[in-house]
């Protein structure tokens, strides 16, 4: 019996159904035929109940091995440098201007909630998910660059963090595909996101739990005959009222902690949107998940790719690192040209020690904590090991990001405390930097 | 393309630096931290190795920290500024205070390399050279230093005291900033090389110290001390758009050579407290929420951070200068980052080994001493920030005092 969930329900109605149509009351008070109607539409429902736990994606063709991206590039030069890549500068530049242009005019109306229908396009239209395809499935890729995805973290972040991580979760859910994902997988979902809609999908980690430790996962997957079933709740899931698509991490059976592909329709899942001290405009959701079946091909990587979920989090960690240095890039730059302008006895802020060296202070924290995640990033991107550097990266982030946020604030005085600035946006926002584990993946 | 690894050259080049201060600086640490003002004689087999390091480091080492003219579109390259901070970082890893006594290697070298002619620096060739700027009344505000010097005839009159001289003793040559004018301030601001035995020129002091103790710091009195017109440093006449913004330029190449000396000690602090703490059984795996590990772990791990951050900015700010990009936040951020933390490095160290931190048997105590220097010279922490601050809110120094 390979679909439990779709036949049990099937044969109690069909039981019913025969009951029903043998009932001489049923004859008798002209009940039969809407009688029989009802069961009939049960019926029709549990069918596509069950249809509906089959995935909605085929891949129009299956990919081969030297189609997937290119991992562990290698230095063309054997030298320490700081220079980007004439593409990644080309996309910088782009992405500073959509964050200045774009980003930042919507951010404050994004954090009530209100963000501009377009918006999604015009992050579709930027390229950002299907930079991260195989170009042998439509999509724009060839290597497998954490460094270009740190970047894009670090650039949009620059414009608002919040709308930053709702933008970049499609491209956490591509990254841990290419990263983990079997060829099978690769070729089924990602073409998804090559095309001119854009395609919300997202990573869910977190647990709701004060003492959550990323490898000890209390979601569980347990193996059935036909697959997993899925057991749990996750929670600052970004983008997870539109997400289709999620990457769900749990404790499978006695083993270590999986991913498993989860396409939202699957019945047993229940999703609600959390409110949050900063972050609404990523739409942080909770999951509940109740009895997910899953098919055998849910899990990430399937039988082919061995995963690593140290290396999982490692990744994941590096990208809030990169959105903590953007934010904070912002805050440095907009306490700089606030301590210029604002005049206090005479003469302008920025002219008092007191104020000044905060400010020298938060570009010296600043680099420290962007040297750290570049430093990890390119090691990543480069094959070597790099959970060392992952994790005092986030060390350091965790800590100078809020330090930086707070001291920003207090800058501006009493005008960093009221929402007509985006300091207390900021502020809100950097505390989660010492949080979020697995929201989104370099 | 984002590399933050060092290239294989390099490597190999900090490999042997390291194997100097181990085998070289360690075992005669203790000896001269205790034998304050006795010269290091073991130092002298040193400054031939040293030479022959750098020579052999091909295209990097002993040109000195010059600049890469900028302007010009090259490939990107990791030179001798690199070098030199890697292989000041891992000497100082063996010991500070014979770092800077280095014959041969005197911040004075610096300034020569960066702004001296073809004819000074082939003069000056091979001759180790002191720098000496601070005065007793002008330490930070080296603008408002007072020791002049006038021309007479083909020769400079130099009058004035100069403090806080590394190497004032055993160095062969001063380098000494005087004023031509002391009515035009920093414009008029010039240095001069005055070579040992300089008529006029007498130590009168050394400083017993905190830290560093085996490198000599001396008092340096001028008093009508006659040195040949063609030692002095840049050009003769006072442009006062432009002197002093030169004279100021030798630290954005020297500050990232003081980080590196701060990195290098914390570095010694941070590998010997590792030692320590896991001959105890303590395992460092980088695992776990921050806040379920134990508290000495979590410590650990910041002070890791901290001091990784400062060795990046410090070759940052060298690979600018490499580079010919302008580095001077960047110098100054790396000498800033490295200061402080190396300084908080070394005395939590001591903290956290307690009574043995604390003890002489082991040197942590001795980093934790000689570490504070590099919070305080060549610029305070202070005084990056100013720079920092200047440079960022981009302010003229008579806004942000």
């Amino acid at each position: 019996m390979q679909n439990n969930y779709l036949t049990k329900p099937m044969s109690m109605a069909l039981e019913l159904l025969g009951r029903i149509s043998s009932s001489e009351k049923i004859n008798q008070w002209h009940l039969r035929e809407p009688a029989l109607k009802l069961v009939y539409q049960s019926l029709c429902q549990s069918v596509r109940v069950g249809k509906m736990a089959q995935t909605r994606f085929f891949a129009s063709r299956p990919l081969i091995p030297e189609e997937k991206l290119s991992k562990n590039k290698p230095l063309k030069k054997d030298i320490f440098d700081l220079t980007l890549t004439r593409e990644q500068q080309m996309v910088r530049d782009e992405l500073l201007k959509f964050s200045r242009q774009n980003m930042r005019p919507m951010a404050r109306d994004a954090d009530n909630g209100d963000i501009p229908a377009d918006f999604f396009d015009q992050i579709n239209a930027l390229g950002l998910a299907v930079s991260g395809v195989p170009e042998a499935i439509q999509g724009v890729g060839q290597v497998r660059s954490p460094i270009s995805n740190m970047l894009m973290a670090e650039d949009l972040s620059y414009g608002d963090m919040s709308l930053a991580i709702a933008a970049l979760a499609p491209s956490g859910f591509v990254n841990a595909l290419t990263e983990f994902g079997s060829l099978d997988q690769q070729a089924r979902y990602l073409p998804s996101f090559t095309k001119d809609k854009f395609m919300p999908a997202s990573i869910a980690l977190m647990e709701p739990s004060v003492r959550f430790i990323p490898d000890q996962l209390k979601t569980t997957a347990v193996s059935t005959n036909a697959g997993y079933r899925l057991n749990g709740m996750k929670c600052l899931v970004p983008l997870g009222m539109q997400s289709e698509l999620f990457v769900v991490f749990a404790r499978l059976d006695n083993h270590g902690p999986r991913g498993f592909i989860v396409e939202r329709h699957y019945p047993g899942i229940e999703i609600e949107i959390e409110r949050n001290m900063g972050l609404a405009a990523a739409s942080m959701s909770r999951l509940v998940l109740t009895d997910v079946e899953l098919p055998k091909s849910a899990l990430l990587g399937e039988q082919e790719v061995h995963y690593s979920h140290e290396r999982m989090i490692d990744l994941s960690r590096i990208s809030i690192c990169a959105l903590a240095v953007g934010t904070c890039q912002a805050v440095l730059d907009y306490v700089t040209k606030y301590a210029n302008e604002r005049i206090a006895f005479g003469e302008p802020i920025s002219n008092r020690q007191a104020v000044a060296f905060m400010i020298a202070d938060m570009a010296i924290e600043l680099e420290s904590m962007r040297m750290l995640t570049y430093r990890a990033a390119s090691r990543a991107e480069q094959g070597l090991p790099f959970h060392r550097n992952a994790y005092l990266a986030q060390v350091m982030c965790a800590e100078r990001a809020m330090k930086i946020g707070t001291d920003g604030l207090q800058i501006l005085g009493g005008h960093g405390f009221v929402c007509e600035y985006p300091l207390e946006l900021w502020y809100r926002q950097l505390r989660a930097v010492g949080i979020l584990e697995g929201s989104l993946l370099i | 393309m984002i590399n933050l690894e060092l290239p294989n050259k390099l490597s190999r080049l900090g490999g042997m630096a390291h194997a100097v201060a181990e085998g070289m600086f360690r075992p005669i640490s203790r000896k001269y931290d205790r034998l304050e003002h006795t010269y290091p004689k073991e130092l002298d087999m040193l400054r031939s190795i040293l030479q022959g390091m750098a020579d052999g480091g091909s295209d990097m080492g002993a040109d000195g920290l010059s600049r890469e003219k900028k302007g010009r579109r090259k490939e990107i390259k990791n030179g001798s500024n690199m070098a030199i901070v890697l292989n000041m970082m891992e000497i100082c890893w063996g010991d500070a205070g014979l770092a800077l006594t280095i014959p041969g290697q005197g911040l004075g070298n610096a300034a020569i390399a960066a702004v001296a002619t073809p004819d000074q620096k082939k003069r000056f060739d091979g001759k180790w050279a002191a720098m000496a700027i601070t005065e007793p009344d002008a330490g930070s505000d080296s603008a408002a230093i007072r020791t002049t010097a006038y021309l007479d005839g083909d020769e400079w009159v130099l009058n004035g005291e100069k403090i806080f001289v590394t190497c004032g003793e055993r160095a062969d040559l001063i380098v000494v900033w005087a004023t031509l004018d002391k009515d035009l301030g920093r414009a008029a601001i010039k240095s001069f090389v005055i070579e040992k035995g300089a008529p006029g020129m007498k130590v009168t002091h050394l400083e017993k110290k905190l830290g560093i103790r085996a490198s000599d710091t001396a008092t340096i009195m001028l008093d009508n001390c006659r040195i040949p017109r063609t030692n002095i440093l840049g050009s003769e006449t006072i442009d006062t758009k432009k002197s002093f913004a030169g004279v100021m330029q030798t630290f954005d190449n020297t500050r990232p050579v003081v980080a590196a000396m701060s990195v290098g000690v914390a570095k010694a602090a941070l590998d010997l407290t590792r030692e320590l703490l896991e001959r105890e059984g303590f395992c460092f795996e980088y695992q776990g929420n921050r806040f379920e590990i134990k508290a000495i772990e979590a410590e650990f791990y910041r002070m890791e951070a901290d001091l990784e951050a400062a060795r990046l900015l410090m070759f940052k700010a060298a690979w600018m200068a490499d580079n010919g990009k302008p580095n001077s936040k960047e110098a100054s951020m790396a000498k800033a980052k490295a200061g402080r933390v190396g300084n908080e490095i070394t005395l939590k160290c001591v903290e956290l080994c307690s009574s043995i931190g604390y003890n002489e048997n082991v040197l942590l105590e001795k980093w934790a001493r000689d570490s504070k220097i590099f919070d305080i010279f060549e610029g305070t922490q202070q005084i990056q920030q100013l720079v920092i601050a200047r440079r960022v809110l981009k302010k003229k120094s008579k806004d942000l005092k």
